[in-house]
This record gives structure tokens, C-alpha cells and sequence, in this order.
């Protein structure tokens, strides 16, 4: 190929487009040509060319078969009775209905093509994508003209600031995008400030911990060892979902479980924490944000199933493998009069995943 | 009066009423100019040139089952309750984004066969899109006249992959939602804008009621929009550059050989189109696929174990799944999250060095001639084998996305597979390049060899001095042209500049080059082609006389020594062990006896 | 390089000679294993022990197969922990799925095939209720399936999913322990898991989940056994990682297939 008297090379007087590194072989494998037409059976044997033209056209009835089986198992296969099986059978058999008849105009056109239409192979020659030289002339003149006539190239104040405008008149339109978000307002102070919201969430001094999704608050006594109870606080049943119920929950997730008091290993300052080995973490992974719900109730591991990063219940939920930097938030929780677990503050830095502003 | 006829014709072709109506047509558009151009077009015949349609006629499929679904989806996060026919859901409170969808599958005649069809339609979609790059990479059909195409069709690519994210997480389901919540973790960590973007994605905290809405703009204005439009210009180029096609006997640079648009592309292209559509519906008549009554609305307490992507996002999950722990430092009062830094970078690199391969590539050869002759994968060794190791490296990222179902269903530790996993994302690449580099070398060897000797035939003939030789038999003409044409391309040899200096770059490019060509065969030329045919002829006359030889002899040995010697092999019936000769010794006359074995009989 | 042309000589022998006689073979050797199982089937304990086993049959079976592990007096080795207070509930769990008695140590005890019967595994759990009471076997209402389902299927999504996945497919713990999947478990085992918290899985106790609610959890479960895949073949309830794969193979695969086909010369 790097022989040839190719044409493509000298339509152009002027273009001789380097080869670069390419090897230039003085003599190279002539090309034979095409090779003599081989007869098909169908060009061969008339009565052949009659089964595949008959094999062509009764793909195509039988297509139409299909796609009236299709109308009519729609109206055969109902589903208003609400069971699975009713379900099933209305997909399945109107799906093989369309099914068929597609593959039947398919099957049919490509037989069509292969054995019936004319197999003989053109050869086409290929115009060089370059345009001609006078083209390129007249383009280029073109452009000078138009340059000439405006003065766009001479008067560079105008260009100058013709660009600038343009660039300039974007700018309002990406602004008003900012209004995808809140802003601070009298009824909701920070709603504009995405790091005051993310540093805070709906636990409170005195809140109670209780059962997600029912709200029911939980007793210190409800646990036994090996118990994983999956925690919300009491107030967020009141919470509606236009008032932030999701939003709120995102963050207030947390994991409650029961260990022997022994078993814990706590810092100094974290002592208090925990009660009779009952702890409660964030349940929401600092690594990107899923629910790390899986607790092995004797390895007292928690596994976060998205990417598979491991927390330590036994020492502050520390990560022990996976993608996970961060040990989860915990959950300084204590017993009120009533015995019921209710939480002591709020968490003491923002759950959930990172964040620049994060320190 | 009526318009003189300008075709010559004494009829209009198809009848007048058709004729009537194509010249109505064309006074107020120009259209035959069209179909002069374009009518009887020559397209190159390759199955791997149908990849790409793959791709498009699975995106009419999405585009088709989609407008259907619009009819019925509501894109709202707006609290209701589900009251339709599935039992386990009923009276869930569920956005109406998932009501809906609920209901398109389970009180919707035919609802959930065109989900499921659209569903289906995209997994295919995005997966011929890559099976139709990887053809266009190995093949170099990205070289000048095309790089460009090449870039428009990679957006394209990423573009698939965007409308496939969006529409999955569309119906607000447990799994989809726990992706988006992945994805406000990934943004959250990109540093200075991070916290923002998300904020402003999410109109205010995560989840916030408004992202299902956002994403349906998305899904169905502003990224099918940007998409058909480069699929448009993708195709126009595509017909404007002509398609490339494999070297062969009576292709060359300057010429397409193939078959006419119509009749012959119009049919195939339209029946692959009936029979990709066909197949979709097929499966999705059979096969489920996202179930999303088992998974539920989304609520960010509830997380499903095998929590994956959709396949063509699962190496990015992969690859934040490969992280060992514990990569993030708090500096200057700033996280800054490099388990999140780390696999954008990685994923983004990766994208742009695709991106940009052809302009690298033709940096590296500096050939600025049209190309369209596609090289098979074994010609351009360095490239392949550069390929072989992104792909590796692709489908390591790919299967850690699945690390935990890795290790249920083949009964390892999850963290087992993912170790082995983070060895092999940088070993595989490294054992794949030079894996493949030499069998592409090797390759390319044994092209040589049958060009220029031969194939093997199998048939080992002893001649009469006792050697064994195998017989290659020679391939036509025809196949020879098929194995010796392509491009061999040296390193470069860096010479000084007018000034006398040998700049950076070019000793930089003439590193590359060494790279990339060193380990090269020379190309065969006509006068070696021409020697070896010569040799090969006279070896093959000779053996020939040997086996008329030897057959003679058999035919005397047999009592039939005027037998007909028919050659064993001329051709088209080679000889196969239950039919070493084609002598058979006739059945004896009822009456006579056998013709005597004379070779038997002179032992004695 | 001649090569006779002869017909082999007919014997008396037919054809169908060699093929009658192997088929006759695997008649007699397989006629007679039928009968020999059936009759060592009619032999079984089942039809001779007529009367239940009771606690002290059960302390019997127990020091016979469990003691080596579990200790003569039930207090646990090395090889195995302590079963005071386990209760009955947890000796039918856990010999009922096969896992007990344990074959060999290892990340977890998978199920296998049951070793004894029904009445022995309940005369272990006699015994060991015996010894300290613990779990016991539930009111049938809780088992009956007639809960609801929807708020069945909340619960199950919040607090079991995330082991034993979405459609109770299974899913992976650590260090090759495993969540299996629940297609075949009895209602009765449910209610047995839930409450025992066998190995890994946490313990669910009725202030936990009340039994109202573990009776919702057992009907939605039972529900999914009972009701296939609505869009046809779950391919397992995998999520996208099999319907990934699938595509792939079979979608892809046929296509790309089609396409040779397509281009292929007709003959």
C-alpha cells in the first residue's frame, strides 16, 4: 500500500502528503484485481432461486401472523387481576408475538440480499476529502473578501470587543443557574449554606432513639446481645416528606447494637458515650454516602455493601478494609428516667461522606 | 400540455402515479441531486463494519420504547401512595416518579414489555458502541481522514453512558437511589467546587425533590438531543470519508469494492435493523430486568447486598471499590478525599488518552496521507497490544464492581478478590501488552511464512532419498495480495534542525517510534514473492512426480496398471486417512479370481 | 496405498446384537438397585419407631453425634460454643438446614443435606430446651402467611436486605462468610433465623421486630417464593451485574453472530 500510483496522492497538484515513518517499499506486492464473480446456487439453479425467493416471501406472511398474534394476545392476556402469572403471560406472548415478526422482516430482507438480490461487487473510486486547490482558492477569497468589505481583521477595536460581548452575554444566563438551589431565608436561615446543613443533623440532647420505620422509641432492656437495630429519632415520624423528611433521615440514620461492656475498647473522652455496651454510629458510610446496615453479629464488623469497606464496632468503628477513610460518626447516647435510649447531643462532626470544607 | 419527459424514458418508473409524485417532490427540493449521490453508494462488506449498526439501530429501539414510556411516566418526586395491582407494594408511600413506573409494569397492558424492551435496548446500546470502538481501534480506522469522527463517536460513547445512568435512575428505586447517593458522595469530594456542585445538583441536601425531575430534562431533551446531532454528523462523515475497508485482492487506497446502497445495503441494513429490534423484544418477553417492586422506593435506611451499576458504569464503581483504605488527609482546615481524587483521576486519564489516540498516533508516524485500507489488528503490533492493555485494565476495573458476587458464587473471601484484583489492575495491563505484542509479532511471522511457503497442508510425503517433508501447498494470488499488503513503519532517526540542534520533542517522538516500530518484519516485495513461488512450484513438481510415482507403482502392485491416475490432491478433494489413494480394486468378475498381489507374492 | 474394498462377512449375530445386550445389562443392575434401596427404604427407623423420641432419646443422639464439639454437658469446646439457652428453636434451624452436624471448620456452616429426622432433630431440641430454656417454637398464626405483605416487604428491605439482598438472592460478609439466599427456607426457619441469629446474622428479638412484624417479613417471603419474576427469568435476582453479563453473552454475542451471517457470501 505504500506503492501504489495512488490517485487520491495526485488529484492534487500541490498536496504531497508526507508518509512519515512509513517503510517505502520500491517494489511492492502487485495487487491482482478482483477475483472472477463466483456463481451463487441461486444463480446457478433457477428452481434454487424459487425456494429462496418463496423462503424470502413467506418469512414476510409469516411475520404478519406474528404481529397479529401480538394485537391479539393483548387483548387475550389481561392483567387487571393484579396476579404475577397474568402479569408474566401478557409479557411473554405479546413479546414473542413482536418478537417473531420482527425477526421474521429481518430474516426475510437478509435473505432477500444474500441469495436473491444481485451479488455482483462495484468498485466506486474515493475523492480525496481535501477539497480542490481552486476550491480552496475561491474559500480563501472567500474569506478575504468578506474581511475586506467588513474591515474585521483591520478594525481590531471592533473585533475585540465583539468577542468580549458575546462572552460577556453568557454569563446572566449561567448566573441564573445558581437558582437551582436555596437561599437563606427569614423562615429557613441556613438553607442556603450547604456546610452549615451538612455539619448538622436532627439528633438533639434528650432526643430518643427509636425504631426506623415505625417510630417506636427503644429501651435500653429491648436489646440483647447480637441485636443490630436500625435507629431514627423519635421526632422525625413528624417530619413530612415536603418538609425534608428524606433529607433529614439521610443524615439522622444510625446503627444501634449491643456488645459485652468489656468487649469495647474507648477512648477517654468517649467513655460516656456508650451505655452498658449498647452503641449507637452513624449508619451512613464516610466513604460515599450508602447505608452501612450489614453487622456481623460475632466479628462485631460492619460492612457497607456498595464498595465494601469494614468498621470495627469494638473500636470506634475505625475502618478495617475497604475504600473507607474516615471512622463512622458516633452517637453520644445515655438512658432517660424512663429507661428509653435517647441521645446525648448531636453528632460531633458531619456524618456521611466528605467534603472540602470538612476539617 | 403535459412536461416533456427529460429521462428518455417512454414510462415513469413505478407507475405515473409514483412518477407524479417523485417529480412533485423533487421540483421543491432537489431530492434526486440526493439520490443521485447517494442512491447507489458503495458500501465494503464486513461483519465487523456492522458493530456500529449495532449501536444505532439499538438506539432507535430506545428511542422508540422510550417516547412510549414518556406517555406514562411521571418524573415528579412528589409523596403518593401506589394503589395498582402489585400486592407488595400497595399503600407504600412512594414518590410519583416510582408510582408510576409501577404502574407502567403492572397496570399498563404491554407496560412492562416496552421497560423492559427500553431497558434492555440500552445495555445493548452502550455495549455496541464498545464493541464497534474496539473495531475501529484495532483496525486504525481512526487515522487521517477520521480522527475526528473518531472523538465525535467516543463523546458519543460517554454521552450513552450519561443517558443510561440518567434513565435508570428515573424510577426512584432503593438501588438506582443508593447510585445517586454514590455519585453526591463523589462530587462532595471533589475539592473547592464539590460541596457546591452538589448542592446545586441536588437543589439543597441530598436527596432533595427535585433530582428526578432534573434528570428527566436531562434524559429526554438536552442529551438525546446532543446525541442525535453528533450521531448526525457522525454518519454524515462517515459518508462523506467513505468507509475503510480490509486489504484485499482489487482494493486499494483510492477505491471502495462492495455493493449499491439500494438494493443491496437498503435490505441488510434494514433487516439487521428488524433483526436487532427483533432480539431486544425477544428478551425482553423473557427476562426480567430491573426489578424495581423488589426494590422498593427509595429511602436512605434500606441498601440491597449486590448494590451495582448498571454495566457500563461499573467500572467506575470498580475502581472506587480497588481503593486500599484510608486515603484522605486533612490539610490547610481541607479534606481532601484522594479515595475519590484517585479513581476520577485514573478514570480520566484513561478517557482523555482514548480520547486523543489518533492525534498521538499520527504524531508518533507523522504520515499525513489519507488512510483507508483497515489494518488487521496483527500489522500494527504496538497498538494492539497498547489496546489489549486498556481493555485489560477496563475489565479489571469492571469485574471489582461485582467483587462481593465474585466471591458468593465462587466461594472466596470478598477481600481475597479484591486484593488479587488491585495486583492484577497493575500486572494485567503489563502481561497483556506483552502477551500480545508477541503473538501479533508471531502472527505477522506466520503471515509471511504462508505468503511466501504456503500453508501446511498436513501431508507428509517421503521422498526417496528418506526424508519426510510436509507439503505447503500455496494459496492463490488472491489470498497472497490479502497477507502481504500493508504498511511497515520504522523508528525515527533524529537529525539535527537548521540550527544545527536536535529539539526535545523530536528526540521524544524518535523514543515513541523506537517504541512502537522497533520489532518489525520487513514487508514482502513482488521479486521474493515471485523467487518463492518459483521454488515452491518445483517442489511441488517434484513431489508431484514422486506420488505419480509411487501411484504407479500401488496401480501395478494392485494388477491394474493401466489405471487412470487421478492426483490425490488437485486441489479441492485432498486426501483424508480413510481415503489415501483413489484406486479401488475392483470386485472379481463372479467366476475369477483376484488379481495376484504381486509384491506380496515376490516376498515369498 | 491399495486399499481392499471389503464387506465384513455377516455373521449370525445382529447388529442390534451388541446394543440389546448392553441395554438388558443396565435393565437387571438398575432393577435391581430399585429394589434393593426400596426394600432397605422399608426398613428405615421411620416405620419402626412408632412412638416419638423423647428428651432422653434426644440427650442420646445428642452425646453420639454433637458431643465432640459441643461437649458431653453442652458447655462448648474448642470446636464449638456453648448451646445453654439456645433453645429448640435454634436446634431445629440449624439441623433442619443440614448445617448441623458441622462437616468440617470453616468461614461459615453451609447447608447440606439433612442428617437426621424430624422426630430425632426434635428430640435433640427437647433436650436441649431441656437443659436451658431458650427460643421456642412460635404460635402456627405467626407462620401462616397471612400477614401483610407491603409492610412485610419494608421491613424486610430495611432490616435484612442488605445481607440477604433485595429479592432474598443472598449477598456476601466478610472474610468468606455469606448471607444464603432464602428461595426454599420453611417459614417455621424464618422465624427460627430471625429469632436465634444463627452465627453472623444479628438477633432479632421481639422488641426488635414484634411478632406481628417478623409474621408480615414471613409473608412477604413467602410471597416472593411463591410468585415468580414478573418480566419472565430473574436470571437469578442479581441485579444488573447478570443482566450485564447476559447481555453481553447472549445479546451481543447472538447479534455479532448475525452480523457474519449477514455478510457472509450466500452459497
Amino acid at each position: 500500500m505504500a506503492h501504489e500510483d495512488d490517485p487520491l496522492e495526485h488529484e492534487r497538484a500541490s498536496w504531497k502528503p508526507s508518509p512519515g515513518l512509513a517503510v517505502a517499499v520500491s517494489d511492492p506486492v502487485s495487487n491482482p484485481g478482483l477475483p472472477p464473480h463466483r456463481a451463487r446456487v441461486t444463480d446457478k439453479d433457477p428452481a434454487a432461486m424459487q425456494r429462496a425467493v418463496r423462503t424470502v416471501y413467506t418469512l414476510f406472511y409469516l411475520s404478519i401472523a406474528g404481529s397479529i398474534w401480538a394485537v391479539a394476545a393483548y387483548m387475550l392476556f389481561p392483567i387487571e387481576s393484579g396476579r404475577i402469572i397474568d402479569i408474566r403471560n401478557n409479557n411473554l406472548f405479546i413479546g414473542l408475538g413482536i418478537a417473531f415478526a420482527l425477526l421474521a422482516i429481518g430474516l426475510g430482507a437478509i435473505h432477500w440480499s444474500k441469495a436473491v438480490m444481485s451479488d455482483k461487487e462495484f468498485v466506486e473510486p474515493r475523492h480525496a476529502t481535501r477539497g480542490r486547490d481552486t476550491t480552496r482558492e475561491a474559500a480563501i477569497q472567500a474569506f478575504a473578501d468578506a474581511n475586506e468589505e467588513s474591515g474585521f481583521g483591520r478594525r481590531v477595536m471592533i473585533r475585540n470587543s465583539l468577542i468580549a460581548a458575546v462572552v460577556a452575554s453568557v454569563v446572566p444566563g449561567v448566573v441564573l443557574f445558581r437558582g437551582l438551589a436555596p437561599f437563606n431565608s427569614p423562615d429557613n436561615p441556613h438553607a442556603g449554606d450547604p456546610v452549615y446543613l451538612l455539619e448538622h443533623t436532627m439528633w438533639k440532647k434528650g432526643m430518643r432513639l427509636a425504631h426506623d420505620p415505625s417510630g417506636e422509641p427503644i429501651r435500653a432492656a429491648d436489646l440483647t446481645l447480637g441485636s443490630a437495630v436500625h435507629v431514627i429519632p423519635e421526632e422525625l415520624a413528624t417530619v413530612s416528606h415536603s418538609d425534608g423528611y428524606l433529607e433529614e433521615k439521610a443524615k439522622a440514620l444510625v446503627l444501634l447494637v449491643r456488645l459485652l461492656p468489656e468487649q469495647l475498647t474507648e477512648s477517654e473522652e468517649r467513655k460516656d458515650w456508650s451505655y452498658n455496651g449498647i452503641v449507637a454510629y452513624s449508619k451512613v458510610c464516610t466513604h460515599v454516602g450508602c447505608p452501612v446496615a450489614l453487622y456481623e453479629q460475632q466479628t462485631h464488623h460492619l460492612l457497607c455493601p456498595c464498595h465494601q469497606s469494614q468498621f470495627d464496632v469494638t473500636d470506634h468503628a475505625k475502618v478495617i478494609f475497604g475504600p473507607a477513610a474516615r471512622p463512622l460518626p458516633q452517637l453520644p447516647i445515655t438512658v432517660d428516667a424512663d429507661g428509653y435510649l435517647v441521645a446525648q447531643s448531636d453528632f460531633t462532626e458531619p456524618v456521611g461522606p466528605s467534603f472540602w470544607e470538612r476539617h | 400540455m403535459a412536461p416533456a419527459s427529460t429521462t428518455g424514458r417512454d414510462k415513469p418508473l413505478g407507475g405515473r402515479f409514483i412518477g407524479a409524485t417523485a417529480n412533485y417532490i423533487d421540483e421543491r427540493t432537489s431530492l434526486s441531486g440526493f439520490v443521485k449521490e447517494l442512491g447507489r453508494k458503495i458500501f465494503p462488506d464486513h461483519w465487523s463494519f456492522m458493530l456500529g449498526e449495532i449501536a444505532l439501530w439499538a438506539f432507535v429501539v430506545v428511542l422508540l420504547s422510550g417516547t412510549f414510556l414518556t406517555f406514562f411516566f411521571q418524573a415528579s418526586m412528589v409523596e403518593t401512595h401506589y394503589n395498582g395491582a402489585f400486592l407488595p407494594m400497595r399503600g407504600i408511600e412512594m414518590s410519583a416518579a416510582m408510582s408510576s413506573t409501577l404502574n407502567i409494569s403492572f397496570d399498563i397492558r404491554g407496560g412492562l414489555l416496552v421497560r423492559q424492551m427500553h431497558h434492555w435496548a440500552a445495555l445493548v446500546f452502550v455495549a455496541g458502541i464498545g464493541v464497534h470502538m474496539l473495531r475501529v481501534f484495532f483496525t486504525g480506522a481512526f487515522r487521517k481522514p477520521r480522527e475526528l469522527n473518531w472523538v465525535i463517536g467516543f463523546i458519543l460513547f460517554i454521552l450513552a453512558m450519561a443517558e443510561g445512568f440518567t434513565g435508570y435512575s428515573l424510577p426512584d428505586d432503593v438501588l438506582s437511589g443508593n447510585g445517586l447517593r454514590i455519585i453526591d458522595g463523589m462530587v462532595k469530594g471533589i475539592p473547592l467546587i464539590g460541596t457546591w456542585t452538589s448542592f446545586l445538583l441536588f437543589g439543597g441536601e441530598f436527596p432533595g425533590s427535585a433530582i428526578v425531575g432534573r434528570l428527566y430534562t436531562l434524559h429526554i431533551l438536552l442529551l438525546p438531543a446532543i446525541l442525535v446531532g453528533l450521531l448526525v454528523v457522525h454518519l454524515m462523515l462517515m459518508v462523506i470519508n467513505k468507509h475503510t475497508q480490509f486489504a484485499g485482492a482489487g482494493r486499494t487506497n483510492s477505491v471502495v469494492v462492495g455493493y449499491p446502497m439500494m438494493p443491496v445495503y437498503m435490505s441488510k441494513m434494514g433487516g439487521f435493523l428488524f433483526i436487532t429490534f427483533g432480539v431486544i423484544v425477544l428478551i425482553a418477553s423473557l427476562f426480567t430486568i430491573n426489578p424495581i417492586w423488589n426494590y422498593g422506593p427509595y429511602d436512605p435506611s434500606p441498601v440491597s447486598a449486590g448494590t451495582q451499576p448498571d454495566w457500563y458504569i461499573g467500572f467506575a464503581d470498580g475502581m472506587l471499590r480497588l481503593i486500599p483504605p484510608g486515603w484522605e488527609v486533612v490539610f490547610l482546615d481541607r479534606t481532601w478525599s484522594f479515595n475519590i481524587l484517585v479513581p476520577l483521576g485514573v478514570i480520566g486519564i484513561f478517557i482523555v488518552l482514548v480520547l486523543i489516540y489518533p492525534f498521538i498516533e499520527a504524531w508518533v508516524t507523522g504520515d499525513k496521507r489519507e488512510h483507508h485500507i483497515a489494518q488487521r489488528p496483527r500489522n500494527a503490533a504496538t497498538r494492539t497490544a497498547i489496546g489489549a492493555a486498556g481493555v485489560t485494565m477496563y475489565a479489571v476495573m469492571w469485574a471489582a464492581a461485582s467483587s462481593d458476587i465474585i466471591a458468593t458464587h465462587f466461594w472466596l473471601t470478598m477481600e481475597g478478590v479484591i486484593h488479587t484484583l488491585q495486583a492484577l489492575l497493575i500486572l494485567g495491563p503489563i502481561i497483556a501488552y506483552f502477551v500480545t505484542k508477541r503473538i501479533c509479532i508471531a502472527l505477522q511471522k506466520k503471515d509471511r511464512e504462508i505468503a511466501l511457503h504456503g500453508y501446511e497442508s498436513g501431508r507428509i510425503v517421503r521422498l526417496p532419498g528418506g526424508e519426510y517433508i510436509e507439503v505447503h501447498q500455496p494459496v492463490d494470488e488472491y489470498e497472497r495480495f490479502k497477507l502481504a499488503d500493508f504498511d511497515t513503519y520504522e523508528p525515527l532517526v533524529v537529525r539535527p534542525n537548521a540550527k544545527g540542534r536536535i529539539p526535545w520533542h523530536e528526540n521524544f517522538r524518535s523514543s515513541i517510534s523506537r517504541w512502537f516500530f522497533e520489532d518489525r518484519l520487513t514487508p514482502v516485495t513482488q521479486s521474493e514473492l515471485d523467487a518463492a513461488l518459483a521454488h515452491q512450484h518445483h517442489d511441488l513438481e517434484h513431489v508431484a512426480a514422486e506420488e505419480d510415482l509411487e501411484l504407479q507403482g500401488a496401480h501395478e502392485r494392485a494388477g491394474v496398471p493401466d489405471a487412470p491416475h487421478t492426483p490425490i490432491d488437485d486441489g479441492r478433494n485432498s486426501e483424508v486417512p480413510v481415503r489415501p489413494s483413489n484406486v479401488i480394486i475392483p470386485e472379481p468378475e463372479p467366476g475369477t479370481k483376484a488379481p495376484k498381489n504381486r509384491e506380496k507374492e515376490s516376498d515369498q | 496405498m491399495v486399499r481392499e474394498t471389503t464387506r465384513r462377512s455377516k455373521g449370525r449375530r445382529s447388529p442390534w446384537a451388541a446394543a440389546a445386550l448392553i441395554g438388558i445389562g443396565l435393565l437387571i443392575t438398575g432393577g435391581v438397585y430399585a429394589g434393593a434401596s426400596a426394600a432397605m427404604a422399608a426398613t428405615t427407623p421411620e416405620t419402626t419407631a412408632s412412638s416419638a423420641l423423647t428428651a432422653d432419646d434426644g440427650k442420646k443422639l445428642f452425646q453420639a453425634n454433637c458431643a465432640t464439639c459441643h461437649g458431653l454437658n453442652v458447655q462448648g469446646t474448642a470446636d464449638g460454643p456453648s448451646l445453654y439457652g439456645v433453645g429448640e428453636l435454634a436446634v431445629h434451624f440449624q439441623m433442619s438446614t443440614g448445617r448441623m452436624p458441622l462437616q468440617m471448620q470453616g468461614p461459615q456452616a453451609p447447608q447440606k443435606p439433612v442428617q437426621f429426622t424430624d422426630e430425632q432433630i426434635t428430640a435433640i431440641g427437647e433436650y436441649i430446651q431441656s437443659i436451658a430454656p431458650g427460643p421456642t417454637f412460635p404460635e402456627d398464626e405467626v407462620l401462616d402467611g397471612g400477614g401483610n405483605a407491603a409492610e412485610g416487604g419494608e421491613l424486610f428491605r430495611i432490616n435484612c436486605a442488605m445481607c440477604h439482598n433485595v429479592a432474598g438472592a443472598g449477598g456476601a460478609l466478610t472474610e468468606g462468610k455469606y448471607a444464603p439466599n432464602l428461595h426454599t427456607t420453611t417459614p417455621l426457619n424464618m422465624y427460627a433465623a430471625m429469632v436465634t441469629g444463627p452465627q453472623n446474622m444479628p438477633v432479632f428479638n421481639d422488641m426488635t421486630l414484634t411478632t406481628e412484624e417478623k409474621r408480615d417479613i414471613i409473608t412477604y417471603l413467602l410471597y416472593l417464593q411463591d410468585n415468580e419474576s414478573a418480566g419472565g427469568f430473574s436470571l437469578g435476582s442479581l441485579g444488573p451485574v447478570s443482566e450485564g453479563l447476559f447481555i453481553w453473552i447472549f445479546g451481543i454475542g447472538s447479534l455479532i453472530a448475525i452480523t457474519v451471517w449477514i455478510t457472509a457470501k450466500s452459497n
